[in-house]
């Protein structure tokens, strides 16, 4: 392994409909960021430099998109406080909160921090 | 907790927008059914025609006339009178065709006469080492990222593995300017002289096929560098300067040269496989295909499963691509309208007999393409130190150690390791799991089986399902 230099791993199509023409603004763990806008949180992170979308509970490993179609969950982000959300099958708005998802989700903020609020497929993990 | 709440009755129910789900849905409309499709994302289309009808001239122009032909189908679909749920994810389907879904964070239900399924495909597991690592991605993702978003690599990708998909992905790049780093291709020299067996039944499929031959033509003319029959693939990571672990290299072999080629985005494909998270959830029968490595659900001429009243079209009951698609979609769709009065059944077969004899003509490439691009051992049933499942990170080897403690199949991985449990639910590792095992056990993948697929399918928050 080496360091190098890092840059998107996608880009809006030069000339294509909506490149750069609708940027919304997002944040993204904490930071501002000025996305495309008009595609899923995936696309969006994807073009806007995001690298890495969550990492997993078992080994810490970074994650990013894979599938874009809903199937594999390695998009898994926080989107305006609620975990455990598939970046590639919501789309992105402008004022977005987005986080990304470490390791096990965190329960639900506030009050609603009831152990029944757990989604069913991370129900071991507690 | 009791989930307290109304379903709607309806006479159809489609689940899934592709062409198999339009036309299914388009047909039972016409007839007058009150028919509902239902679908996850924000318009029709499915995966193959995803965002067809906000797609412009430029990206229907990149994308060509096969995607371009889908828009058709679209305008009927909407000129149908179905109903159609955007948005809604459908996370149960019962025997007694119930359908619960889950749209904009609350619950909804129906009563259906008749289910057609129509969930399509996805795309075969490729477990090599490094497959888990931010920049690598399925041809298929960086397809969806085209049509629905407009994006491409920001640097030259490599594109690597086999099937018609990973060839047509380069072609689209090479029309949209996009300069690729090389075409990896995994199918080996003895698939092609195995796949001249099926060259006659495909040359009567002459469009198919030379469409396809002037896919790679477009790729030579535009020196793409293709390197053929590619063996031991593995991706090298790098720490970027954001810190974060991602992709940097594709090392593979051919011929017992080794070669290394820098890229940041890595795009894998194998072929697709049916999506039977359905299927498998309503314990219909299935079978293992062994010419498609995968299980399928076993369904009748016109496509209904052995569950009374549920059918299933498309990609979902055996690979046969999107022209197929359509038209089981339309059988599907006839057979309800016959089966629920709204139609003859003389008018049934009489409207089947061209949708039956289109549908041979376009499947007679299927022998050919499956024996062509047929995946490699290697590639499905990975060396140890591979992750598998992964969600919860179970490597190959691990696999085979559950076997050797007396695991026999992917229900018993689950409880051995976890494997299988995360929240993909098998949809990336099941028939990798089925074959690793199938392959330690020296028994066949029939027998090993596949994971027992239980609701709901998607997953949902205890607060939603109880309609808080």
């Amino acid at each position: 392994m080496t360091t190098q230099s890092t840059h998107s791993l996608f880009k809006p199509l030069p000339g294509a409909q909506g490149a750069a023409a609708t940027q919304v603004a997002i944040w993204f763990n904490d930071r501002p960021l000025s996305v495309p806008g008009g595609c899923s949180v995936a696309a969006a992170l994807l073009a806007a430099g995001v690298s890495r979308f969550r990492a997993t509970p078992v080994s810490g490993a970074a994650r990013a998109p894979f599938c874009m179609m809903g199937a594999c969950f390695d998009c898994l982000v926080e989107i305006d406080g609620m975990p455990s959300r598939q970046a590639c099958m919501v789309e992105v708005t402008a004022g977005m909160r987005i986080r990304s998802q470490e390791g096990a989700r965190d329960l639900p903020p506030c009050g609603a921090a009831d152990i029944n609020d757990a989604p069913l497929e991370t129900a071991h993990d507690r | 907790m009791t989930a307290d709440f109304a379903s709607e009755a309806v006479d159809v129910v489609v689940i899934g927008a592709g062409p198999a789900g339009m036309s299914a849905a388009t047909r039972a409309a016409r007839a007058g059914l009150s028919t509902v499709l239902i679908d996850e994302q924000d318009a029709a289309g499915g995966q193959i025609y995803r965002a067809i009808s906000r797609a412009d001239a430029r990206r229907k122009e990149i994308l060509g006339p096969d995607y371009a032909a889908g828009a058709a189908i679209a305008e009927a679909f909407a000129a149908s009178g179905a109903r159609h749920l955007t948005h809604a994810t459908v996370w149960q389907v019962t025997r007694e065709r119930g359908v619960n879904y889950l749209k904009d964070g609350k619950i909804g239900s129906f009563d259906a006469q008749r289910v057609i399924l129509a969930s399509g495909a996805l795309e075969r597991p490729f477990p090599i080492p490094g497959w888990t690592l931010p920049g690598v991605l399925t041809a298929g993702a960086a397809q969806i990222l085209l049509k629905s978003a407009g994006e491409v690599p920001a640097a030259p990708p490599v594109l690597a593995g086999c099937g018609p998909l990973l060839y047509l992905l380069g072609w689209q790049y090479v029309r949209a300017g996009v300069p690729i780093r090389a075409l990896v291709d995994t199918t080996r020299h003895e698939d092609r002289w195995r796949a001249k067996r099926h060259m006659l039944a495909a040359l009567r499929a002459w469009p198919f096929l030379s469409k396809g031959l002037q896919l790679i033509r477009t790729l030579r003319d535009a020196k793409v560098p293709i390197f053929e029959a590619a063996d031991d693939l593995r991706v090298e990571s790098r720490i970027g300067t954001d810190h974060v672990e991602r992709a940097a290299a594709l090392h593979f072999t051919t011929q017992g040269t080794a070669h290394r080629l820098e890229a940041d985005v890595i795009l894998l494909h194998q072929g697709v496989v049916p999506n039977t998270q359905f299927t498998q959830a309503l314990r219909a029968a299935h079978r293992w295909d062994d010419a498609q490595l995968c299980f399928t659900p076993k369904v009748d001429a016109w496509g209904e499963l052995d569950v009374p009243g549920i059918f299933v079209a498309g990609d979902g009951a055996g690979i046969g691509g999107a022209q197929a698609a359509a038209l089981q979609g339309t059988l599907a769709g006839l057979a309800a309208a016959a089966q629920l009065g709204a139609l003859t059944a003389e008018a049934r077969d009489a409207e089947a007999v061209a949708q039956r004899r289109a549908l041979a003509g376009v499947m007679r490439i299927r022998p050919f393409l499956d024996s062509l691009y047929r995946p490699r051992d290697i590639n499905r049933i990975p060396r140890d130190e591979t992750i598998v499942c992964r969600c919860e990170e179970v490597t190959a080897g691990e696999l085979r150690k559950f076997v050797e403690l007396g695991c026999v199949g992917p229900n018993q991985a689950k409880s051995f390791g976890r494997c299988g449990m995360g929240p993909c639910q098998g949809r990336m590792c099941g028939l990798t799991v089925t074959e690793v095992i199938a392959d330690a056990r020296r028994v066949s993948p029939a027998e090993v089986g596949y994971y027992r697929i239980r609701p709901p399918i998607k997953p949902l928050t205890l607060g939603e399902l109880a309609g808080e």
